[in-house]
């Protein structure tokens, strides 16, 4: 192993290891699945000839492509967003699931499919086909804002509060997701059972289309956060001493998360411990600077979701697990592990 | 001068902790502040780090604190937090490197270098923060704000938080000296809230003493520091002895006879001696 003088990892090669992870695991998601794809159909779709087998090449870019790109996507942002809010909360258990952000941008949307045909009609003519990611974009924002204001009554975060009032939010937009629940249709309930549960096995190149320039846009702009987060590690007065706008930072991070989070919600459901799991792991082994850990974070929590997503496709063929579902089975022992044989955090 | 303070008034929660404060501070000088635990030296410290919204005006090179661009400010001035607390793995290299600009010059790491060797914390350099001992944080977060105005040109102001409540006194000596050489070398006024009487009086130019958010008392250690004030403001009794070096002494007195105090002994004890 390369290890500098901390014993850490060195940057370079971790981003080539984590590239050739992630293309690896390209590899086996797109080839993995119910219809069998031969490389040689999937090297002849890629260089753009005609594959030999019409099928191969209409599963390769209708269902697998579209697919693989969105999880990567999603498991991409959800892990950066972790790492924006564990840096912003100097608190490294702060993740979009735990502190409800997940929560109140599933609340959101469920609220879009449930009441957008009767309360929430405005709202489907004004934004069209855009109405579930910019509301769960709203809904994420909103708590994110909610959280960060309960936690930083007496200006500075109050980390026990912060914990404990995401445990609130996410009752209380659990509650209201049931509520709604109780009031939906068959047809509505059958998606409202993708959100809480996580999937992208509806994933297609429209959802694609929606999604993606929220959560590209959210991974564009936090490399301009990190000099600041870096600050925020050594308290939140620090960070104006020396000369950065701590507001602008704050809500810049709370936009970035509120628009990636919000975004992933509304294209995959909820998809927990990507944001605790991804960034955690990737301090432990290249320590804790900003600009090492939101790169780093955002392949390996790509690589990671796609990883879970192929074996949520292939443990119980021809069905398939939830993706969320899949993500907790992993993640949770994973970060029990990671706790008891680490002693800085 | 580098530093003006005219008439700074602080509240939290509805009472005034700072009342009406005015002081000067001139390059190359280094002024402390002393006072008992809640007189307000911390508050105005904050106050004047831009952490606390105050009333009156505060200006840096004569500019208005609130006018100055942050980054722009933050090159002339360095605050160093009484308490700043790291849970994640960074390591002391590079908390020491966030101190310095944006924009760091060639020289960048050679004063980093220099700055953790001076304070004893260049054998540190790749240790992770949060296994250090509170004196090894302490000198970081020093040679961490040094770092970030030591070569910046113009006017500078250092801010001190009892940077020197958690060392051992040989680091103490260490760490006050470097600040003092550094205030006369580089010309950087020094304003550091202390408790400990003699280090003031050692290292001080000026002191300023504060009581019940007042200023109380202001000038050089022989002038301030005297049985009397120590009296009033503190409510201890103590000798002040001029020593050869030059600044005084502060001797406190025990209270009461120390012969008639006697620890209650177990009688079984007493039998077996």
């Amino acid at each position: 192993m390369i290890r500098d003088a901390a014993g850490r990892l060195g940057f370079a090669p971790s981003l080539v290891v984590a590239l050739l992870a992630a293309a690896l695991v390209a590899l086996v998601s797109i080839t993995s699945g119910a219809y069998p794809l031969a490389l040689g159909d999937i090297l002849s779709v890629i260089i753009g000839r005609e594959a030999s087998d019409p099928v191969a090449s209409m599963v390769l870019l209708e269902v697998r492509m579209p697919r693989f790109l969105l999880g990567f996507l999603v498991g991409a942002v959800l892990a950066v967003s972790g790492a924006l809010l564990q840096g912003l909360f100097r608190n490294p258990l702060a993740d979009p699931g735990l502190i409800g952000v997940s929560a109140g941008a599933s609340l959101a949307a469920i609220a879009v499919i449930v009441l957008g045909n009767t309360w929430l009609g405005g709202w489907l003519a004004m934004t069209g086909e855009w109405a579930l990611p910019i509301a769960a974009f709203l809904g994420g924002s909103c708590t994110v804002l909610l959280a960060w204001r309960i936690a930083n009554r007496s200006g500075q975060t109050a980390v026990a509060t912060l914990l404990l009032a995401g445990i609130a939010i996410n009752a209380v937009a659990g509650a209201a997701t049931g509520l709604l629940t109780f009031y939906a249709n068959d047809e509505e309930l059958r998606s409202l059972t993708f959100w809480t549960m996580g999937s992208l096995g509806h994933a297609g190149w429209d959802d694609l289309l929606v999604g993606a320039p929220f959560m590209l846009l959210a991974l564009l702009a936090a490399p301009w956060l990190a000099r600041p987060l870096d600050a925020f590690l050594l308290g939140e007065s620090v960070v104006g001493h020396l000369g950065y706008r701590t507001d602008t930072v704050k809500k810049a991070a709370i936009l970035v998360v509120g628009l990636g989070v919000g975004a992933a919600v509304a294209v995959s459901g909820l998809i927990g411990f990507v944001g605790l799991v991804v960034p955690h792991l990737v301090r432990q082994l290249l320590g804790a600077s900003h600009r090492v850990v939101l790169p780093l974070s955002a392949l390996v929590g790509g690589t990671l979701l796609v990883a879970a997503d192929s074996l949520a496709r292939v443990v119980v063929a021809p069905a398939e697990l939830p993706i969320g579902l899949m993500m907790a089975l992993i993640g949770g022992p994973f970060f029990l592990a990671l706790l008891l044989r680490t002693k800085v955090i | 001068m580098v530093l003006c303070v005219n008439n700074v008034s602080v509240s939290l929660e509805r009472s005034r902790i700072v009342d009406g404060i005015d002081c000067q501070l001139k390059a190359g000088e280094l002024l402390m502040l002393l006072g008992p635990n809640g007189a307000g030296k911390s508050t105005l410290l904050k106050a004047i780090s831009g952490d606390l919204p105050y009333g009156g005006s505060v200006t840096l090179s004569g500019r208005e604190l609130g006018q100055w661009r942050p980054e722009r400010l933050a090159r002339q001035r360095a605050v160093m937090p009484q308490r700043v607390e790291v849970n994640f793995p960074l390591t002391v290299e590079e908390v020491v490197q966030l101190g310095r600009p944006k924009i760091a010059s060639g020289r960048s790491d050679l004063v980093v270098d220099e700055l953790m060797n001076e304070l004893d914390i260049g054998h540190l350099r790749h240790r992770l923060v949060p296994g250090l001992s509170g004196g090894e944080q302490q000198r970081l977060q020093l040679a961490r704000v040094l770092a970030q105005i030591i070569d910046s040109p113009g006017d500078r102001l250092l801010l001190l938080d009892e940077c020197t409540s958690a060392l051992d006194p040989a680091h103490q000596q260490m760490v006050l000296d470097l600040v003092r050489r550094l205030a006369k070398a580089e010309g950087m006024a020094v304003l550091a809230v202390v408790h400990d009487l003699n280090l003031a009086a050692q290292f001080a130019d000026r002191l300023l003493v504060m009581k019940a958010g007042r200023l109380v008392h202001e000038g050089s250690a022989r002038e301030v520091l005297t049985p009397e004030l120590l009296d009033t403001v503190y409510g201890f009794t103590a000798r002040v002895v001029e020593l050869e070096e030059g600044y005084p002494m502060v001797v406190p007195r025990r209270r009461g006879p120390s012969s008639a105090y006697t620890a209650p002994v177990n009688p079984s004890c007493r039998q077996a001696s």
